[in-house]
Formats: C-alpha cells, sequence, structure tokens
C-alpha cells in the first residue's frame, strides 16, 4: 500500500507542476492577448495558428539572451531571489484541492498533494516567504531603483497580508476548520462561501491583487519612476523565473479565490451526477468546473488590469491600513455576532 | 440667463467638486462601471488590417507611378513638345526632342519625337500636373502600386524611357483586348 501512495502522489505532483507551468506560460498570452482585445487590437497572431506558439518564442528567447550579473557583493543572493520566487509560487499548491476523489484501482483517490489541517496557515506562511524573493532579488541587485521597489514591493505585500489574514479568519470562524480540503467540502450544493461572506470575498480579492503585485497594486514595477522595479537588473531566464513566477502566483492565487469562495470542484447538481453517473464521471466534471472558475478568475485579474489606473503609493497605504484592516475586523465582529444568533 | 451658464452644444457640463457620498467613495460602483466599458471592447471589431495577408484598397483618385503610352499601334504617343515639364511645379521632368526619320514611321506617332524623357523620382511629388498637361495622352499616371525603389545613388532616381515609357507586348495586348471589344 505505501508504494501505492508514493505513486499517487507523484503523480499528482507531477500533474499539478504540469498544470501550473502550462498555466503560467499560457497566461503571458492570455494576458497579452486580453490587454489587445480590450485595446480594439489584435495581439500577438504570428508564432503559431493565432499566436498559440508566442508563450515558446517568448521562452526561447529569454533564454538566448546576455546573462548578466551586476557588480554586487552579493552574488549568492542575486541568484537566490528568482528561485525563492519560483518556488514558494509552486509550493502552495500543494494544499489545494483539484477535485473530492476518484475511484481508480479499487482505492479512493483524493485529488490533492497534501491534506494538512493547517492547509491555511501553510498558505499564508508561503505567501509571507514569498516576500522574501522580490526583496533578496531587490537587494542584491545593489541599484537604488532595485531597493525601492523592492522595498515598495516587500512594505505593500506585508500590509496587504494583514487584511487577508483578517478577511480569511471569519471564513474559518464560518467553516471551523483550517483544512482546505474540508472547506472546499463544505461548500457542497451552492453553499458557496461567497453568499455568506460577501465582504469577506471583496476584501480577499482586493489582498490578492496586492499580494500577485498585479495592477492597480504594482507599484514595485513602475516604470515611470522605477525602471523595470526589483528585476531591473536581472536578465535571461532568471528575469524569465520572476515574470513566470509572477504569472505562476496568479494562477495559484486564483486556484485559492475560487476554491475559498467559489465552491472549489463543486457545481449544481454534483450529488445527482454522483448518483447517477458514479464518482469518477462526477469528480472529472467537477475539475473542469474548478478550472473554469480559475480561469475566469486569471481573466478578471487582466480585465482588472486594463480598467483601473495604479494607486499612489500613499493610496495604496491607506487603502490598505485605514480601510480594508478596519473593514475586515468588522466583518469578523458581525459573523462572530451573526454565529451566535443563529445559535 | 447668464452667460457662463449658455451651452449651445449642449455639451457643456458644469464642474463640481461636491463632495462624494459613502457609496460613491467606496469607488465600487466606479470600478463597475469602468469593467463594463473595457468589457464592451473585447467583443468590439478589431480595426486592425493584418498587412502582409491584407492590404488596404487604393483610394479612387491614386496616382502611382508614371507611364508613357502607346497607341493603338504602338507607337509611342510623345511628341516632346515641353508641356508636361512647364506643367511641373517640381521640375522634375526633363526631355531632349528628335526628328523622325522616314524609316522610324512605326515607332513614333509624330514627325518629332523624345529621344531623352527622363523623369526625377526625388522630385516629383506625384500631383498628376503633367497628365493634365499633355496634349497628346501620352503621360499618365497608373494605378500601380510598385513604390520608387530605394538606391544608395542618387542617379538611379532619374527614371529614363527604358523604366517610363509602357512595354510593346502591353500595348498589343491593349490592342488586341480593344479588338476584341
Amino acid at each position: 500500500m505505501e508504494e501505492a501512495i508514493i505513486i499517487e502522489k507523484s503523480v499528482i505532483i507531477i500533474a499539478v507542476f504540469a498544470l501550473t507551468m502550462l498555466m503560467a506560460m499560457y497566461s503571458t498570452l492570455a494576458e497579452r492577448k486580453i490587454a489587445a482585445w480590450l485595446q480594439d487590437r489584435v495581439g500577438p497572431n504570428r508564432a503559431g495558428k493565432g499566436g498559440i506558439l508566442q508563450p515558446l518564442a517568448d521562452g526561447l528567447k529569454l533564454f538566448a539572451k546576455e546573462e548578466f550579473v551586476p557588480n554586487t557583493p552579493n552574488k549568492f543572493l542575486f541568484f537566490v531571489g528568482p528561485a525563492i520566487s519560483m518556488s514558494m509560487a509552486l509550493m502552495t499548491s500543494a494544499v489545494l484541492p483539484w477535485g473530492d476523489k476518484l475511484h481508480l484501482f479499487g482505492r479512493d483517490i483524493i485529488l490533492q498533494a497534501t491534506d494538512i489541517d493547517v492547509a491555511l496557515l501553510y498558505v499564508f506562511g508561503v505567501l509571507s516567504v514569498s516576500v522574501y524573493g522580490i526583496m533578496i532579488g531587490g537587494w542584491a541587485s545593489n541599484n537604488k531603483f532595485s531597493l525601492m521597489s523592492a522595498m515598495r514591493a516587500a512594505s505593500q505585500m506585508i500590509s496587504y497580508e494583514v487584511a487577508m489574514g483578517l478577511s480569511i479568519i471569519a471564513l474559518i470562524m464560518m467553516t471551523g476548520t483550517l483544512s482546505i480540503r474540508e472547506i472546499a467540502l463544505g461548500q457542497n450544493g451552492m453553499n458557496w462561501n461567497v453568499f455568506y461572506q460577501p465582504v469577506g470575498f471583496l476584501i480577499f480579492l482586493i489582498c490578492s491583487f496586492a499580494e500577485a503585485n498585479r495592477t492597480p497594486f504594482d507599484l514595485a514595477e513602475c516604470e515611470a519612476e522605477l525602471i523595470g522595479g526589483y528585476h531591473t537588473e536581472y536578465s535571461s531566464m532568471k528575469m524569465g523565473f520572476y515574470l513566470f513566477a509572477e504569472y505562476a502566483a496568479m494562477f495559484i492565487s486564483s486556484t485559492i479565490l475560487a476554491v475559498l469562495y467559489f465552491g472549489a470542484y463543486n457545481y449544481p447538481g454534483m450529488d445527482w451526477a454522483e448518483k447517477n453517473w458514479g464518482v469518477n464521471i462526477a469528480n472529472v466534471i467537477g475539475i473542469f468546473v474548478l478550472f473554469i472558475k480559475i480561469c475566469f478568475f486569471i481573466f478578471f485579474y487582466m480585465w482588472v488590469r486594463w480598467t483601473i489606473p495604479r494607486f499612489r503609493y500613499d493610496q495604496l497605504m491607506r487603502l490598505g491600513w485605514k480601510a480594508l484592516i478596519p473593514l475586515s475586523i468588522a466583518n469578523i465582529i458581525i459573523t462572530g455576532i451573526v454565529m451566535l444568533l443563529v445559535d | 440667463m447668464a452667460i457662463e451658464t449658455i451651452s449651445l452644444s449642449g455639451k457643456k457640463k458644469e464642474v463640481s467638486n461636491k463632495k462624494m457620498n459613502f457609496w460613491e467613495s467606496l469607488y465600487l460602483i466606479a470600478i463597475f462601471k469602468g469593467l463594463m466599458i473595457t468589457i464592451k471592447h473585447l467583443f468590439k471589431r478589431k480595426v486592425t488590417i493584418k498587412y502582409p495577408e491584407q492590404t488596404r484598397s487604393l483610394s479612387p483618385v491614386y496616382r502611382g507611378q508614371h507611364t508613357l503610352m502607346r497607341d493603338d499601334e504602338g507607337r509611342e504617343r510623345c511628341t516632346a513638345c515641353g508641356l508636361c515639364a512647364l506643367s511641373c511645379p517640381a521640375e522634375a521632368i526633363t526631355m531632349k526632342a528628335a526628328e523622325r526619320k522616314p524609316e522610324e514611321k512605326h515607332l513614333y506617332r509624330e514627325e518629332k519625337y523624345a529621344e531623352i524623357y527622363e523623369i526625377n523620382m526625388l522630385r516629383c511629388i506625384f500631383c498628376g500636373l503633367c497628365e493634365e498637361a499633355c496634349p497628346k495622352q501620352a503621360i499618365y499616371l497608373t494605378k500601380s502600386r510598385t513604390m520608387v525603389k530605394a538606391q544608395t545613388d542618387r542617379e538611379d532616381f532619374i527614371y529614363g524611357k527604358d523604366k517610363l515609357v509602357m512595354p510593346l507586348d502591353m500595348a498589343i495586348k491593349n490592342t488586341q483586348n480593344q479588338a476584341a471589344n
């Protein structure tokens, strides 16, 4: 049985890894295509049919670029920065459920790399560490613009992590568990958490934008004032890693949004499908449903990017500390009162 | 009515700095409206012309490369009167006239012809005044899409009769087409 578990988990981990990479790759194309469409342009359409090979061309280009290392005393840190960014973006996916379970070879296979009971804490832990990727990269670049941008990014991410954590507390109070699998299971039917925690969802959504360094919170990459931001000095595949990590993080945070608030892999009529068509088919549909939700959120990220202009730094801090944190605390209190009243 | 408030176009809007109410200060409604505006553009027809595959259609008054016409017997029409050179605002046209010999009757329609006929393509502005001035309907600006090719030598931009005169087989084809109609 031990070998079976190892094989099963390896397959899931590799599949999730491949999926994350693929999604990150094609997010870059989707970003450019959607940006173009929203601006009444056509977008990249030369590489492959309709530009379908554009991510490969981009990757090839990045590999072919000169590997530039600035004159810095922290060469090791300069290499570690993008590596941290990338690995942290990928590590979060370990605790995310991609479906309930499949029944194959006489075994129930849980569609999750690992189901730890403090999964939400794990996610927040990994998110906190991902600040270091940017911070170390910006520090080791030995460039004042990189450093300033890294400081901005770090303070932004730390500020919004507070509001994010507080917004999730209301959800934890409601579901009574830290395990993401149980949260997903609890949303069976149409009991999506977004209907019970709309304010919490809104706060979480805004904070996700800030955590992923996406517009309107992309102060770290202010071209006008900070050149390229914290990856000014990076080139070739190290630069590619930063960009790629950003898209991987976007995919993961879309998944978290879908799993925590939008009913994960649940869809209306899942119980009926499970009864009539069997567990496997019901769950395969569930995986696709989750995928559609994730794609919607990725699209939403891009949609917002071309709608809202960037915040000024003081506006960003005011929104984070003076609006979102009090709001999420109020949300916790109100959730608590309502829970007591309902009981 | 005060003069400041009159709006003849009906588009004048009073600028107001009134304080936003609570819902407006959240910006959520404004952001939602903005999202609706951008999503509309997602479904709009794209105006891009994908150039190498698609080309823009020419304007009906497009004027391209010059040509010196032949008549329906294949003889050059130009009689080297110099009116085109005179009318040319850019002074791009020069020519040298010569007298037709009896054995050249099948080559030139009039008794005088242009021995040398040159247009300086660096000077030409494709205004078409030469075409208007020509009494013999010899010079025309065609609808040809070929542009003046880039060269490294200034002399190469001076197009002589070798480039300007309509090729003989084209003239023959034209005559045949006319006969068929």
